[in-house]
């Protein structure tokens, strides 16, 4: 935890951070339909595997070398589609085909489509199994290949994400890091009020995991708890992020108004203006 | 049991499909390297605990955790792995359903799927562990091919067959014994019926078990002047279009068998085929949209109504219907 980042770096994560959100304000507005809270919340974790934690190739998508990132909150496609265009998987503009007929960017994601989608997501609960078999072969096949996996907080209260924790720790899948996305809130309304899925370190630790609780806005934060994890052998690990659903812009956060109904013409121009001027 | 001895003009001969399925797979697990073998619990029962002995570091038990266990598999067939998939048909098809639509199906991973205890041929365990869906939750999804072999000897040919062909598969054996039926000459093909003899006046179209008690049936109505063609039918999906066809056409009266629910499954899907293209009369041998029971599993063959001479009976009823 000693050496010091950049911070130059973090500045140009941040403001890479900065043009996604208005990429994915800018894509459900204009799909008329998508999921802003959960994609915001996420923003800074997505930005920093991609943009500088995950070893890969956006020109050659199927490298065998690659690390691997799994969405298993598939409603955060909008967040997804905007970083791997931003990376230079496929043209940027076709974001705004969002949800659209014969688009390749459904409002949740298909494998493969667009290129840089590891695997389908949408039916919540599933995407830590997917991605400890996908870490299990590389450690098979002695690949140094690490695998990222992005989970919601309501999501936990799946019960397949436990079967799936039980057997990670168990096959001992330490290539494997799952990030919980904590931004408090589900469709319903909080987390705590629908389902409480509290306390969630514990029951991590209680599963034989290694956990990290962090404050998933903070690059510093999300880098060293993601290099940590890299270093310990044997066991996963999750990293708690605690997040603001819809962060960004005031008229979003911690409103569940906007967790699957895109913004009006006047809440998008006010949350894209708030954006510009957040310097 | 004499008179399948001499339709078939041999020795009758019991073997188990899960063994072969086992030893197969075991065999396969030299050749492949992908292989890998997952199993939630019932590998002593499905057979896989051979491959497990032989390839300990590429089986793995998922424990009693079916759902996680597709949703490995698909990870490890998105990353180049050949895994085969084993628990019983009912915890396989229904428990996972979801899992195999959403994580298999869908992205088309190469995942085989090999349920055993298919049927009611379960016996004494009951209800709960028998399975009489599976074949209707499967067909309904898209990129899914089915296979429910006939016998032991074309269990080891679908079992090298499929691991040739990418995408997904669900492989539906029992924990019965099957007759032996064909020589070990039989050619397998994905997607194709067999004709196991020719008839001209009621074609049966049967899957799994069914196959012998078909020719069996087919054998004592031909000493009532009833001809029987017999068709032995090991894919459900894709189902073998052009052969029901030519079976309706040149017998203009057609008996699905299946150990399946007489709803979603082999008889269905022939009847799809034919009311589209080529209505003709047609009656269904099945489990009649209930629950099964406990008991052994010949006994639960007749109490079903699956045996022989309830075919027999259907064939007489469908000839009775032909000649009106």
């Amino acid at each position: 935890m000693n050496n010091p980042i950049d911070e130059e770096k973090i500045n140009r994560l941040r403001q890479i951070a900065k043009e996604i959100r208005k990429d994915v304000i800018t894509m459900i507005y204009r799909a008329g339909s998508g999921h802003v809270g959960g994609s915001l919340s996420a923003v800074e974790i997505l930005t920093t595997l991609y943009f500088h934690k995950m070893v890969h190739d956006p020109s050659n998508p199927n490298w065998s070398e690659r690390d691997k990132f799994v969405l298993s909150k598939g409603h955060a496609a909008p967040l997804l589609y905007a970083v791997l265009a931003r990376c230079g998987y496929f043209p940027k503009d076709e974001i705004f085909t969002l949800r659209m007929l014969n688009s390749r960017l459904q409002g949740h994601p298909s494998m493969g489509s667009p290129p840089g989608v590891e695997v389908p997501a949408g039916s919540l609960g599933q995407g830590l199994s997917i991605a400890a078999g996908i870490a299990l072969a590389a450690k098979l096949d002695r690949m140094r290949t690490r695998v990222y996996v992005l989970l919601g907080d309501g999501e936990m209260q799946e019960g397949q994400v436990w079967e799936a924790a039980n057997a990670i720790a168990h096959y001992r899948i330490d290539n494997l890091c799952a990030v919980v996305d904590k931004n408090m809130y589900q469709l319903d309304g909080r987390v705590e009020e629908v389902m409480n899925i509290d306390p969630l370190e514990e029951k991590f630790r209680s599963f034989r995991w290694n956990v990290f609780t962090i404050d998933g806005h903070n690059f510093k934060e999300i880098i060293h708890s993601l290099d940590e994890a890299e270093r310990i052998q044997g066991t996963p690990t999750a990293i708690i992020a605690n997040t603001i659903k819809g962060k960004g812009a005031k008229i979003f956060e911690n409103n569940n108004r906007f967790h699957g109904t895109a913004p009006t013409e006047e809440e998008y121009l006010q949350a894209m203006r708030e954006l510009e001027e957040d310097q | 049991m004499n008179e399948l001895s001499e339709v078939l003009g041999k020795p009758l001969k019991y073997v188990g499909l899960r063994e072969v399925y086992g030893e197969v797979l075991t065999r396969l697990g030299e050749k492949y390297e992908n292989i890998v073998v997952l199993d939630a619990d019932l590998s002593s029962s499905t057979k896989t605990s051979i491959f497990a002995k032989k390839f300990p570091e590429r089986f793995f038990n998922m424990g009693i955790a079916e759902q996680n266990m597709m949703g490995f598999a698909a990870g490890l067939a998105a990353a180049g792995k050949i895994p085969f998939v084993s628990t019983f048909a009912i915890f396989a098809s229904g428990r996972a359903w979801e899992q195999i639509r959403q994580s298999i199906a869908y992205p088309s991973l190469n995942v085989k799927i090999v349920a055993t205890h298919g049927g009611i041929t379960v016996g004494e365990d009951g209800a709960s562990h028998q399975c009489t869906e599976d074949l209707a939750l499967m067909r309904v999804l898209p990129n899914m091919t089915i296979i429910v072999p006939t016998d032991a000897v074309e269990t080891e040919k679908v079992i090298e067959t499929i691991v040739e062909v990418k995408g997904p598969f669900y492989v539906r054996i029992s924990r019965a014994k099957f007759p032996v039926i064909f020589d070990n000459d039989h050619r397998f093909q994905i997607g194709k019926g067999y004709i196991l003899r020719e008839g001209k006046d009621i074609g049966i179209i049967a899957t799994g078990l069914m196959v012998s008690h078909a020719l069996k049936a087919a054998f004592m109505a031909e000493k009532e002047g009833i001809s029987v063609m017999v068709v032995s039918m090991p894919t459900i999906k894709p189902i073998d279009h052009g052969l029901v066809l030519e079976v309706a056409r040149r017998t203009r009266a057609i008996l699905t068998a299946e150990e399946h629910s007489v709803i979603g499954g082999l008889g269905s899907a022939v009847a799809e085929a034919l009311c589209e293209d080529e209505p003709v009369i047609m009656k269904k041998i099945g489990i009649k949209d209930r629950f099964g029971t406990s008991g052994k599993w010949d006994e639960l063959i007749e109490f079903f109504e699956l045996s022989p001479s309830k075919i027999l009976e259907a064939l007489r009823e469908l000839y009775v219907r032909k000649l009106r």
